[in-house]
């Protein structure tokens, strides 16, 4: 089986004035299909670096990237867009829907800009299916600030996958969510990657890295632990369990 | 990505900001309103006096008694009794392309008929004149060749005289005194209307030009000898050929100084819409700043809601927007706007234009033509104004854009 990104000593510098900033400092990297993945690391550590680079939104300074088997440093700034939207889903930190937008024509967004020419109705029918995969299809008519922070979070994961990417990434997704609403963020995650969908998640917290499959560390631009997850969280137990001492507080009915 | 999904992205985003994008609008609104409006005034303006001018006749030649000089005192047109009737007898039988003439002698006259009486012009005219001036009759008839032999005392009355003499409105067939002359009443003739220099059209008196000259102005020479051409093309022909018959029928030397003059009815049209022309300049220069304005305007919003939406553009990059999408949304949202301002300038200028003619009973039009130009520079300013926005728009990073607070 081919790997879906394969990172080959990936180095980024910045210039900042006179100073040269050596955010990632060669990082080679295989991830497999079916694979969930959390990259983990203090801030300053190049993990964002590294996560912009794998979401072709930047370029490394040298090295080599393929995604899918496409060489990513030989396209275009618009074949970069098309491979955006076909092979990759974002869910980003801040949700990052458009406000005032109902949740279903955000979930149709990226679908404007695939060049495969769906008509308006399959549009519709592909976003509101998305929405159902997170579970919030009775709710495709709400905006963004009618919906709680773990709704729009869903929102952002139907958007990432409404064309059906071969690569889901998630930056910090649930970085601005309290605890209850992150495991059941990281339930959907969980759900999806039992689909087969393969997930790379860059996250600070290590209890949710622990619902992943496998623990990438950085420190300095480079990888310096990268291992399977002993002892894997399961999401839905974990809620179960959550809601048991909720109700011997009597926080919830 | 599909125009129509665009178009609908871009109004959402107008609405949002309905405060600012009707601001916005009112740039365009009041430029391209300001233009309609006007042109409208201007060229119901035009209208009225090229009808006016029509009203003069068709085809219309007017031979003028020229100036002379005598004894270095130059004189003005139309002092000299250098046109006489076989002149007109001449131009009739002689020059191709002629289809009627007629010699006018006129005078002013004191006209009784009862105990009524009006002072009003009395024009001698061959029963041609009507066909020449484009005149019908209300009632009655013409007088005809043979009244013209005879010099028959008869008259054709204009509306205003038939008012004044007979308020009773029983003109036709009644006698009436022009100069101890009694004439009868054969024809009243339609309203005319003002000339373009004002004048009342409808205060006159017919009769033929033989009786106008033998019996009541006793005079032996023409006023104005008017000529019908065959059509509008053969006016320059027939003119030129007028001038060279009357150079030889009065010995004159073909270079030297005529007496006469001949103008045909363009001449005197392209006059009168000279004033409308200029005014027309002037517009087109009001059309270009307001536009200009007004572009200027969706510009600088089109500016603001680009940094504004620098997030919206950068999560747009992230899920596979590429530049040119990006471009083609924000130029789609300028021309968006400036065609809605523009068609709502159309609509506002036709009617204050409307407005306006409803009060002072000017004539209004509002020629296709310019609701097709206003329409086309509201879209070029649109795109105009929009690019640089949307192109500025289209450069960003989406990593920087997608961090931007």
């Amino acid at each position: 089986m081919n790997p879906v990104i394969k990172l080959d000593n990936i180095r980024k510098t910045y210039q900042t004035g006179e100073v040269e900033v050596h955010a990632v400092r060669g990082i080679s990297l295989d991830v497999m299909p079916g694979e969930f993945v959390a990259i983990m690391g203090s801030s300053g550590s190049g993990k964002s670096t590294l996560m912009n680079t794998i979401g072709c939104l930047d370029r490394p300074t040298s090295g080599g990237y393929f995604l899918d088997g496409v060489d990513i440093l030989a396209q275009s700034r618009n074949d970069l867009a098309d491979i955006r939207n076909r092979k990759i889903g974002f869910v980003f930190q801040g949700f990052n829907l458009l406000s005032r937008t109902t949740a279903l024509e955000n979930v149709e967004m990226p679908m404007l800009y695939s060049h495969r020419g769906a008509s308006a109705r399959e549009q519709r029918k592909n976003a509101l299916r998305s929405l159902e995969l997170v579970g919030l299809a009775q709710r495709a008519d709400h905006k963004p600030n009618q919906l709680s922070g773990g709704q729009q979070q869903r929102v952002a994961i139907a958007r990432a996958l409404v064309n059906h990417p071969s690569l889901l990434l998630a930056d910090e997704p649930t970085g601005n969510l309290d605890s209850q609403t992150s495991i059941e963020i990281m339930g959907v995650f969980q759900k999806l990657n039992d689909q087969g969908i393969t997930i790379v998640m860059v996250t600070h917290e290590l209890d949710i890295a622990r619902y992943t499959k496998r623990n990438l560390i950085l420190r300095d631009g480079l990888v310096v632990k990268d291992e399977p997850v002993p002892n894997r969280l399961n999401a839905e137990s974990e809620l179960s369990h959550l809601r048991e001492a909720h109700q011997a507080i009597k926080l919830t009915a | 990505m599909r125009i129509f999904a665009t178009f609908r992205i871009a109004l959402r985003a107008l609405r949002r900001n309905k405060m600012r994008t009707v601001l916005t609008m009112l740039g365009m609104i009041i430029g391209v309103g300001a233009v309609i409006a006007s042109v409208s005034i201007t060229s119901g303006a035009k209208q009225q006096v090229e009808q006016q001018i029509a009203s003069l006749g068709e085809n219309m030649l007017l031979i003028f008694p020229g100036s002379f000089s005598s004894s270095g005192a130059r004189l003005g047109w139309g002092n000299w009794h250098s046109l006489k009737l076989p002149d007109a007898v001449a131009i009739q039988t002689q020059i191709d392309g002629v289809t009627a003439v007629s010699p006018e002698n006129r005078t002013r006259a004191q006209i009784i008929a009862g105990n009524q009486n009006w002072n009003t012009s009395v024009q001698g005219e061959s029963p041609e004149y009507l066909q020449i001036r484009q005149w019908g009759l209300a009632e009655g008839e013409i007088f005809g060749p043979e009244q013209v032999r005879t010099a028959a005392k008869v008259c054709v009355i204009g509306q205003t005289v038939a008012k004044q003499l007979f308020p009773m409105g029983d003109a036709l067939g009644q006698m009436v005194r022009i100069r101890d002359v009694p004439c009868q009443i054969i024809g009243i003739l339609n309203p005319k209307g003002l000339s373009p220099m004002g004048s009342d059209q409808d205060d006159v008196v017919i009769v033929p030009y033989t009786t106008e000259l033998k019996r009541i102005n006793r005079e032996t020479w023409l006023d104005v000898i008017l000529v019908q051409a065959v059509s509008s093309a053969a006016m320059p022909i027939v003119q030129q050929e007028i001038s060279s018959l009357l150079v030889q029928r009065h010995h004159l030397k073909p270079e030297g100084e005529r007496d006469f003059v001949v103008r045909s009815q363009e001449d005197i049209a392209q006059a009168a819409t000279t004033t409308a022309r200029v005014m027309g300049v002037l517009l087109a220069g009001v059309a270009a700043v307001s536009l200009i304005v007004g572009g200027i305007g969706i510009m600088n919003i089109m500016l603001v809601s680009v940094t504004e939406r620098t997030r919206e553009i950068g999560i747009r990059m992230a899920v596979g927007a590429r530049g040119g999408d990006i471009l083609v949304q924000f130029l789609i949202e300028a021309v968006t706007l400036s065609l809605i301002g523009g068609g709502i300038g159309i609509a506002s200028g036709m009617g204050v234009s409307t407005l306006l003619s409803s009060i002072t009973e000017w004539p209004t039009v509002t020629p296709v033509l310019w609701i097709i130009i206003a329409s086309l520079s509201s879209a070029v300013v649109g795109v105009v104004s929009g690019f640089y926005p949307a192109w500025k728009a289209s450069r960003l990073d989406p990593i920087e854009a997608l961090r931007y607070e």
